[in-house]
């Protein structure tokens, strides 16, 4: 197997196969809350992709050269991963603040709600330890392959949260009877979402 | 130490955890202190006092995203002092006299259903039997009640309140908890005759009727209903009140609530607001 042929299995199946939002269910609160407009989904999308690639960067980089070198990784990934998500948001939050205004004024509602989000937590875990994939020649990405990796879970956030929002706007104005409105119907979508993005599994072997 | 007898505790391990979680966090919180400093940004100095004036519940009902880009609308004149919807007046006062404004009169309106009439007023015509919705009788030649421009009781607009502001009663009459409502105008949307009208807080001599049929077939169909006499018109000292379509209506701009007209309205449908039956 290539090496380019292996980053593209790897952005495809965190982008598709293995979708974060529809495939494993992680990360159901935005999907659900931060759905009901296009243009506050992609805002939330880009946060996202910001915040969990640089996460996803930092868990590595602390992965490999504190927490495996001193054989605690075991018991104290989660601790450590969430320290340091919690603590970049809030760095990368003061940097655009004062350096990009309207960066700020666009992702800065979203950044604080994604400070303990799980999707970016469980990118940072699967950055270090790639289990679900079925990928058995990369058990350990090195840095490029995780960047690939969390980029393509990113994405896939993205594109469903986006395709999510353009379905919720147009039934906003559709007769859905009294007792579906809202978060039900939120609730079916994704189902039937999940459903077509089943479609893909088993594509190229993944 | 601690544990149970016949293990041994890896010490170095313990230090080992110790120290990388403890240098990561000392790492990090040198790195915040810093750039806490160094990226510091200045703000309004007025936005803190209005975080303390408004709930700071993030609620959402002032339709901001949270309770600082609510403060931020008010204080880039985006928003009004009456933006904190569920602090209620003395909310309002407070985000005032940071603002240095005065707090005007009636900031947000209350929603007022212009109907007394209930099923003892209000003569049946038929039974109406079918689905509990005052939108769904309306499609049906209007419910059950005698007058057909009155409030049906079934009770949309009280299913639609967020905030439970509105009661009816067994007698399909229903009141609105002045104390709890907001003046969001969804139950304005909600009523499938349009009863229901925002009048200005403060207002409490209201119109409680809405039938524009001429005085005896109006008096027919309701004893509570507004017969277009124009007593209250002659009596008003204000120009406040006016009959349009056989019904009288307020100008709450020009009303002083002196109470004239509810005493001489024959028929009670001038009313200073009711409490509920208890």
């Amino acid at each position: 197997m290539n090496e380019a042929y292996r980053y593209f299995l790897v952005f495809l199946g965190a982008l598709l196969i293995y979708n974060i939002l529809l495939i494993r269910f992680i990360a159901l609160c935005p999907l659900i809350g931060v759905s009901t407009q296009v243009e506050t989904s992609i805002g939330m999308a880009m946060s996202v992709l910001f915040v969990m690639t640089m996460a996803s960067a930092a868990s590595w980089v602390a992965w490999n050269y504190i927490l495996k070198p001193l054989h605690v990784g075991e018991f104290l990934y989660i601790p450590v991963f969430i320290l340091i998500i919690a603590s970049l948001v809030q760095f990368t939050e003061m940097v655009i603040k004062k350096t990009s205004p309207p960066l700020y004024r666009a992702m800065g509602i979203y950044l604080p709600l994604i400070t303990t989000n799980c999707a970016v937590l469980a990118a940072a875990t699967e950055s270090v330890k790639p289990g679900f994939l079925k990928l058995n020649v990369a058990y350990h990405f090195s840095l490029p392959e995780c960047l690939v990796y969390t980029i393509g879970v990113a994405l896939g956030f993205g594109i469903v949260i986006i395709i999510f929002a353009c379905i919720r706007e147009r039934l906003e104005t559709s007769p859905v009877p009294h007792a579906f409105k809202g978060a039900p119907l939120a609730f079916m979508i994704a189902a039937i979402l999940s459903l077509a993005f089943m479609g893909f599994a088993n594509l190229l072997g993944l | 130490m601690g544990c149970r007898k016949g293990r041994q505790v890896d010490w170095s391990l313990v230090w080992k955890a110790a120290i990388a979680l403890g240098g990561l966090s000392l790492f990090f919180a040198v790195l915040l202190a810093i750039a806490g400093e160094k990226f510091k940004v200045e703000t309004d100095p007025r936005l803190d006092e209005l975080l303390e004036a408004v709930l700071g519940t993030n609620c959402g009902a002032c339709g901001f995203p949270g309770c600082e880009a609510a403060c931020n609308a008010v204080l880039e004149g985006r928003a009004g002092v009456d933006v904190c919807v569920a602090g209620g007046q003395g909310v309002v006062d407070a985000v005032a006299g940071v603002m240095g404004m005065e707090a005007t009169r009636s900031l947000r309106g209350i929603a007022q259903v212009h109907c007394k009439g209930g099923l003892r007023e209000s003569k049946p015509k038929a039974v109406y039997q079918g689905i509990g919705s005052c939108t769904a009788a309306e499609l049906i030649a209007g419910g059950g009640k005698g007058c057909k421009y009155g409030c049906i009781g079934l009770g949309t607009c009280r299913d639609v309140c967020p905030v439970n502001a509105i009661v009816i009663d067994e007698d399909h009459r229903r009141w609105v908890d002045r104390d709890r409502c907001t003046g969001c105008a969804l139950c304005v949307e909600a009523c499938p005759r349009g009863l229901i009208e925002i009048v200005p807080r403060d207002q409490e001599v209201l119109v409680a009727c809405n039938n524009r049929d001429k005085g005896g077939k109006a008096r027919k169909v309701c004893s509570v209903s507004c017969i277009a006499c124009r007593k209250c018109e002659k009596t008003c000292d204000f120009d406040a009140i006016h009959v349009k379509d056989n019904r009288s209506w307020i100008d709450y701009d020009k009303c002083t609530q002196c109470g004239k007209c509810i005493e001489v309205c024959p028929n009670n449908v001038l009313v200073r607001v009711v409490p509920p039956r208890k």
